[in-house]
């Protein structure tokens, strides 16, 4: 049951090696420029497991004061898109024992894309996939990391545009879901605001006003369609 | 900053992010039926959310000086390689390589 689960949730999870190996080689190599061993990048990477928080983190290290209580709000802020991960997987994720915590522990943008566009095979068990996928995840990220912390400088070759490999991971979990999907309003309504707040208020704080304004939608959405949205 | 201050900074986001991620779990355990607006969030939000997602991966390309133009032609290839072959492996690794090509040599 648990290599089925294993070989169905590895493919999924390619991609997002690419991904993470080369994003957590960075934020390694970045922690190495600020000086710091690389037990730093492989402890952070581990335990917090939020990509873009772990590069926040850094710098909040690099500040002069101990600002525990402002690190703490900064992060709910940054952190803030997880509640809607886990408000969308509150059923996926019932009944599943002790791979709960640990499923939800673990879930970082990238976990929750597979963990929502992929339905695994029938004769799959969906608590293994899910808990494949996240470990899988995790250690890319954290290799990735404690890789670059190693190796530091040592190695050059131009990867400008590599990051884009996030990007296409997102589009296709797209496509696939607007193909799964006979309603597209959801998928429009999450990008139609996010896009709309991101050109008029910018890439610094768009992501907040972008979360209300997709709740709001679907508030006016549901009064206009009462029924519960068929998937 | 301390050894301390820093292992205690640490512990602190990682508190924070926990504390995103378990939130709505504990709001709403197994057993109790969360209200019926929340349960219908759940069935529209990951649709939303992934198109969240991919604007938020080009929020800085978009104010660049090409506003966002190699990222659309590259997103554009990676729709048609998917379209045409349905294998999202080929679909991300064929649109990457793509677009590396052309931030390397074509917008430099």
């Amino acid at each position: 049951m648990k290599t089925k689960a294993f070989r169905a949730a590895f493919p999924y999870t390619l991609p997002i090696c690419v991904g993470f190996l080369f994003l957590g080689m960075s934020y390694g190599f970045l922690m190495g420029s600020y000086g710091f061993s690389f037990v730093y990048p492989m402890l952070m990477s581990l335990f917090i497991f939020a990509g873009s928080m772990e590069f926040v983190t850094a710098n909040l290290l690099l500040m002069p004061t101990f600002q525990p209580l402002h690190a703490f709000l900064l992060t709910l802020m940054v952190n803030a898109r997880h509640l809607f991960y886990g408000l969308s997987l509150l059923e996926k994720f019932r009944g599943l024992g002790w791979k709960k915590p640990y499923l939800i522990f673990g879930l970082c943008d990238e976990t929750f894309s597979i963990h929502c566009a992929v339905t695994p095979p029938e004769d799959v068990d969906p608590g293994w996939f899910m808990f494949f996928t996240t470990v899988l995840n995790q250690s890319y990220w954290v290799a990735g990391a404690t890789l670059g912390g190693l190796l530091g400088q040592v190695i050059h070759f131009n990867t400008q545009g590599i990051e884009f490999v996030m990007t296409a991971l997102f589009v296709v979990m797209f496509l696939s879901q607007w193909e799964q999907n006979k309603d597209h309003r959801p998928a429009l309504v999450g990008v139609g605001c996010t896009l709309l707040c991101l050109l008029v208020l910018g890439s610094d704080h768009f992501l907040l006003p972008a979360m209300a304004l997709i709740i709001l939608c679907f508030l006016f959405l549901r009064k206009k369609f009462p029924q519960e949205v068929p998937q | 900053m301390t050894l301390l201050q820093q292992i205690l900074t640490v512990a602190v986001v990682v508190l924070g992010t926990m504390t995103t991620r378990f939130l709505p779990f504990l709001l709403f355990p197994e057993g109790r039926q969360p209200p019926a607006f929340i349960r219908y969030l759940g069935t529209v939000l990951p649709s939303a959310v992934i198109g969240l997602l991919v604007i938020f991966c080009l929020k800085d390309a978009v104010f660049t000086g090409w506003h966002g133009l190699p990222e659309a032609i590259a997103i554009l290839a990676v729709g048609l390689l998917y379209q045409w072959k349905k294998n999202i492996l080929l679909s991300i690794a064929g649109g990457t390589v793509f677009y590396m090509v052309l931030v390397q040599q074509v917008f430099c």
